[in-house]
């Protein structure tokens, strides 16, 4: 991967480099949250003797023990409502749910609860809870398991929702995400898990509100967040033999969005293409061209673009599943056509 | 001043107008303008350079006799007796 | 720099409108206005349309009230410009484009891109830009229906104004990018057939006494003095252009803007291909003579790829033989924003009935492809008619 020089840097701090997988940098940051707070505990489906659906959490049920791992019955709505309930009582509950498709089960429960008790109560409560869920799609798991909805959780207030993409984001996330007072939502795609690399040894929290320029460029500003953000780099480097110099921003942060950092650089690119897993109707990519647009309107020297997955329900065969999303070729082609190129 | 010389100049200032052209390949029993795609501008721009190389003012009655490499050496040759 | 007043007027919005009410404005007088800025409402057949200014400055007087209908052409309003002073004047329509400057006076950066230059990408009447080349050709003062676009859509995108102004800041010949130029002319003649509802007409004429007075007269000259059948060709043109205003001109911005300078595009085939159209400026104005030694050193530059941004000036009507190729009659595409394109084939002999005999004549036929947004068959019939009239009056030319 061809990335900007300082986007990736580890933390300052000794330790070396470790080689690591992303489901790894994801358990030890749930590890070092268990050991540095005693108040924070995991509950979901399986996270505990079958060690998570993908496998994030095995080994912590020998660790800390059932009472801080905590296997839940197949109800999404009843374990989230208990994740604010112990949140609201002084805890710092992770509450892991299986796939984003599924967390629609416990749609009540973040909506109406977690995101709106602060302002019912007169601010009299809050919800410091975390939840985590897979998303997107590319494992063949068809369209009950695969979509990615976290764009229609960016639509709401009172939440944040986050979007690792990096071993860095991944392992320095949680940890920030549980010192919020409000309930952070950290979505992770599933195309991650298995992805290697080199992660510092001090590698610890991070910021979860600002974007990251991944690579630096001067010629269009490729918008992408989660398991797109491979694809776009993929793409960028791509672009090189077309003499187009493209910059690729990781929002990490999906709710808040950092506006600042699109506009800059939309306003030094003058052109923007944004990568969503998402469908492109009312898509968070809709949010970003809009936002594009009301913000540097003058700038701008071609149409805003969007590379989306397709209006179907991810399609179980892989070759109709590939397809159906966002791929690298699919963003060489679209960032040609903004630069009148076929 | 013989036919050579004459051959000479005259595919000269044509190379001028037609630049790409290859006077090797150029066919001397040819209509140069069909040959060379030489419009009324460019022939009477070969004209204008004939009469200024050589001296030979050639009235426009007289331009079918130079439509062809050979026509025009024989009409100059017969000129600059 | 100087503040000029120039008249705001009713617009021709459609080839047929003769008047038209103001509803609106929309400015009072000491308001600033720019170039695109819509200033007042006009009430036509069409319905109540938005009208623009084509001026940066400041209103300075409102001559018609709202409820009035004038005539097209009526000033509605003064406007103090402040653009150069050039740009004011006696124009019918002040609008930059259309200034009558010689060649190298242009203050306005021109494009060399390409032949047809001055293309402008057009969908609905309006230059297809992109906001940051609006900007950037607002601030460094560079006509956008003068740049060739290359952005999606053939949109104008920044680049394309940087080029264009780079491009009108060389001095020095230029060599000709065939690619390029045949990129444009595929540009410019696609988007001419989309949206310029052509009318074709075709006549012909007995031209055997123009033959004999060139003839005459060039057998008294040397070649460097010998005059061509396209200078009195072209020169015809020019002088029928006058009586016959609505050939001459550009329509943009949904309307037709006459020019009072006659400026013919000469469409040259060059060398290698491509083919550029580059203006011969004021016609009317020249002598023969003159006219011919400017064709000549003009086609002679053009055909060796030595260009200067100056010749790809405004056209404002086009003239296009085929004649060395033999071809009767030709029927060409308007450049636009051009109006117009008289087409000359090649002069053939033909049996032709002079009184109740029939004899041997040359003859010419001669074309007109016109916008039909502009003008009608039967004006395009006059001025047909006109051209060859004067072509059988050498002595006219």
């Amino acid at each position: 991967m061809n990335l900007a020089p300082d986007a990736l840097k580890a933390p300052a701090g000794g330790g070396g480099l470790i080689e690591t997988t992303y489901r790894e940098a994801v358990r030890e940051a749930i590890r070092e949250a268990m050991l540095r707070d005693e108040r924070v505990f995991m509950m979901g489906e399986d996270v505990g003797r079958y060690g998570g659906c993908y496998a994030v959490s095995k080994g912590l049920l020998a660790e800390f023990g059932p009472d801080r791992i905590r296997d839940t019955p197949l109800s999404e709505s009843g374990f989230t409502g208990a994740g604010i309930g112990a949140a609201m009582a002084g805890l710092r509950p992770i509450v892991e749910l299986m796939t984003v498709n599924f967390s629609l089960l416990a749609l009540d429960q973040i909506l109406n609860t977690a995101a709106t008790i602060r302002h019912m109560s007169g601010n009299q409560f809050g919800v410091p809870l975390v939840i985590r869920m897979a998303t997107g799609a590319g494992r063949q798991l068809a369209a009950q398991h695969s979509h990615s909805l976290e764009g229609w959780y960016a639509h709401i207030p009172g939440i944040k929702v986050l979007a690792p993409a990096t071993l860095e984001d991944a392992r320095g996330m949680l940890w920030t995400a549980l010192l919020d007072p409000d309930p952070v939502l950290i979505f992770e795609n599933v195309m991650l898990y298995n992805m290697t690399g080199q992660l510092s040894a001090a590698a610890g929290a991070v910021d979860i509100d600002k974007a990251a320029v991944r690579r630096a460029g001067e010629d269009i500003t490729l918008i992408t967040y989660g398991g797109s953000l491979w694809k776009t780099l993929a793409a960028a480097t791509a672009l090189e033999s077309e003499n187009i110099r493209a910059e690729v921003i990781d929002l990490r942060s999906l709710r808040p969005l950092d506006d600042d950092t699109i506009l800059r650089s939309v306003r030094k690119t003058r052109r923007a293409l944004i990568v969503d897993e998402g469908w492109r109707s009312g898509s968070l990519a809709a949010e970003i061209c809009a936002r594009i647009v009301e913000g540097a309107f003058f700038e701008l020297d071609a149409p805003v673009r969007r590379v989306c997955s397709e209006e179907v329900p991810i399609p179980y065969a892989r070759h109709l599943e590939e397809a159906a999303i966002p791929q690298t070729s699919k963003i060489v082609a679209a960032v040609k056509t903004v630069f009148g190129r076929s | 001043m013989n036919d050579t010389e004459i051959r000479t100049i005259f595919l000269e200032e044509i190379g001028n107008i037609a630049p790409e052209s290859d006077s090797r390949k150029l066919d001397p029993a040819a209509d140069l303008r069909e040959a060379l795609d030489l419009d009324s501008m460019d022939f009477l721009n070969l004209m204008t350079a004939i009469h200024r190389r050589v001296g030979v003012n050639i009235p426009e009655l007289d331009y079918p006799e130079l439509f062809t490499l050979d026509g025009a050496i024989r009409y100059l040759a017969n000129q600059l007796k | 720099m100087s503040a000029d007043v120039v008249d705001f007027r009713m617009p021709s919005l459609g080839a047929d409108m003769e008047a038209g009410t103001l509803v609106e404005w929309l400015v009072k007088p000491a308001d600033k206005v720019k170039r695109g800025d819509i200033v007042a409402v006009v009430e036509t057949q069409k319905g109540a349309i938005e009208v623009e200014v084509f001026e940066a400055g400041e209103v300075a007087e409102i001559l018609v009230e709202p409820g009035a209908r004038v005539p097209v052409g009526t000033p509605l309003a003064r406007i103090r410009t402040s653009t150069m002073a050039e740009a004011a004047g006696e124009r019918p329509r002040a609008s930059p484009e259309i200034v009558a400057a010689p060649p190298g006076a242009l203050s306005r950066p021109q494009s060399l891109s390409a032949a047809p230059a001055g293309v402008p990408r057009r969908e609905g009447g309006r230059v297809l830009a992109s906001p940051a080349a609006r900007e950037l050709a607002r601030s460094v003062g560079v006509d956008l229906a003068a740049v060739v676009g290359s952005g999606p859509d053939g949109a104008i995108v920044r680049e394309d104004v940087l080029r264009s102004r780079a491009t009108s800041e060389v001095k020095k010949p230029l060599g000709l990018d065939l690619g390029v130029m045949r990129e444009a002319i595929a540009a410019a003649m696609a988007r001419s057939k989309r949206e310029i509802p052509h009318y074709y007409l075709q006549h012909q004429f007995d031209v055997t006494a123009i033959e004999t007075w060139l003839a005459r007269t060039n057998g008294d000259r040397p070649p460097a003095e010998r005059l061509l059948f396209a200078a009195l060709a072209i020169k015809a043109v020019a002088l029928a252009v006058k009586r016959f205003p609505q050939f001459n001109g550009f329509w943009r911005e949904g309307r037709f803007e006459p020019s009072a300078a006659i400026h013919v595009g000469t469409a040259i085939a060059i060398r290698g291909g491509g083919l550029a159209a580059p203006a011969l400026h004021d016609v009317d104005r020249l002598s023969l003579d003159e006219l011919m030694a400017r064709l000549r050193d003009l086609v002679q530059r053009m055909r060796a790829g030595r260009i200067r941004s100056s010749e790809i000036a405004y056209a404002t009507i086009t003239v296009s033989s085929l004649g060395e190729r033999g071809v009767e009659a030709l029927f060409g595409i308007i450049y636009p924003p051009q109006v117009a394109l008289v087409g000359f084939g090649t002069i053939l002999r033909r049996p032709w009935l002079v009184g109740e005999d029939v004899q041997a004549r040359s003859v010419l036929t001669v074309t007109l492809a016109a916008d039909h947004r502009v003008s009608d068959g039967h004006a395009g019939a006059l001025f047909l008619a006109e051209i060859g009239k004067l072509l059988q009056e050498p002595e006219s030319l």
